[in-house]
């Protein structure tokens, strides 16, 4: 899924400026899962705004409101019959979404409320860990399973630096080290040989340095 | 025993602390109380065993949303008590009393 992190309260109003009617946006997708920006997140919201306001003896509206999706543009059609009510839409999905729903809305005023940071997993309830980067060539056949590209601080595609100590990265403790990871999978799941056969160069044109991606299946078009 | 406690605490009646979502706390605070405190079980003794751990997790939430807005974080709280201690439970409640009444009024609060 794609995880997020809530901005902070004050850099959410410092944004807001001048707005006192907002339309808050959540998303029931990634951001209801990691916690960050679903029906939950934007109650949570709308009530700090709300006391903010009061106590600050504001005339504000705040209008509660969340999509299935809002990377998709049926969903977020679903808002045009009120979205003009308000000064702005003060969205809680990732980047995508905020992008999409700006992009449908071109005249309101669309802000971030979340700051996307990662493609990844759930390691227990309130715990996330990444997993991706969606470089668009994938090796994990190669790697055991485990993305050399996400989980090595350098990405390195040919065994371990020196900064690898006791399987941890030398980047924090915390962190185990990919290549400490990826030669015991490989271990145990008897397929060392593959640690032998040595990664090319990556050509990084199919990740971001190929610039914007897009991906179109002709078949699935109406 | 017939012990008193401060008539200005509501008693809102939950299954379990662990019951206590951070939306509820942020709605009393909305509606106007001054403060609101969470009284549960003694921490290892919670019949749903987690219950009262999670909600003094939830309450730390809450210290922190409550600091943001400007309200600050002393007006919420988490005690920890058993069903026997009613000395406790009224302890708490002048306690929680006395805290508020120095921070004054919430600044949230509807007008009359």
């Amino acid at each position: 899924m794609i995880v997020g992190n809530r901005k902070d309260f004050s850099e959410i109003l410092e944004k807001l400026g001048a707005a006192r009617r907002v339309l808050l946006l959540g998303c029931n997708e990634c951001v209801t899962v990691c916690g960050v920006g679903g029906e939950r997140e934007v109650g949570v919201l709308a009530s700090e705004l709300r006391l903010y306001w009061t106590k600050e003896g504001e005339t504000f509206e705040v209008r509660e409101h969340t999509l299935e999706r809002q990377c998709d543009y049926e969903y977020i059609d679903q808002i045009r019959g009120f979205a003009d009510d308000y000064d702005v839409i003060l969205s809680m999905a990732c980047g995508a979404g905020v992008q999409y729903v700006a992009e449908a809305y071109k005249t309101k005023l669309v802000l971030p409320a979340v700051n996307t940071t990662f493609l990844g997993v759930t390691i227990e309830q309130g715990m996330w860990s990444e997993r991706c980067q969606g470089c668009g060539a994938c090796i994990l056949d190669m790697t055991g399973g485990i993305c050399p590209i996400a989980r090595c601080a350098k990405s390195l595609l040919n065994g371990p630096c020196g900064g690898s100590s006791e399987g941890k990265c030398e980047i924090d403790k915390e962190t185990d080290c990919a290549w400490q990871l990826i030669v015991d999978r490989l271990k145990e799941s008897g397929q060392m040989e593959r640690y032998e056969e040595i990664l090319p160069v990556k050509d990084w044109r199919t990740g971001r340095d190929g610039g914007p991606r897009r991906r179109v299946r002709e078949d699935l078009k109406l | 025993m017939r012990l008193s406690y401060p008539g200005n605490v509501k008693v809102v009646k939950v299954p379990c602390t662990g019951r206590v979502d951070v939306l509820l706390i942020l709605r009393a605070f909305e509606s106007g109380v001054d403060g609101v405190y969470l009284a549960g079980c003694l921490e290892g003794e919670c019949h749903f065993l987690r219950g009262n751990l999670r909600a003094r997790r939830r309450v730390e939430y809450v210290k922190g949303l409550l600091e943001e807005v400007g309200l600050g974080g002393n007006r919420v709280e988490m005690f920890n008590m058993s069903a026997s201690q009613g000395q406790r439970f009224a302890q708490f409640a002048q306690e929680m009393t006395e805290r508020i009444r120095l921070l004054g009024p919430s600044p949230v609060k509807k007008g009359e």
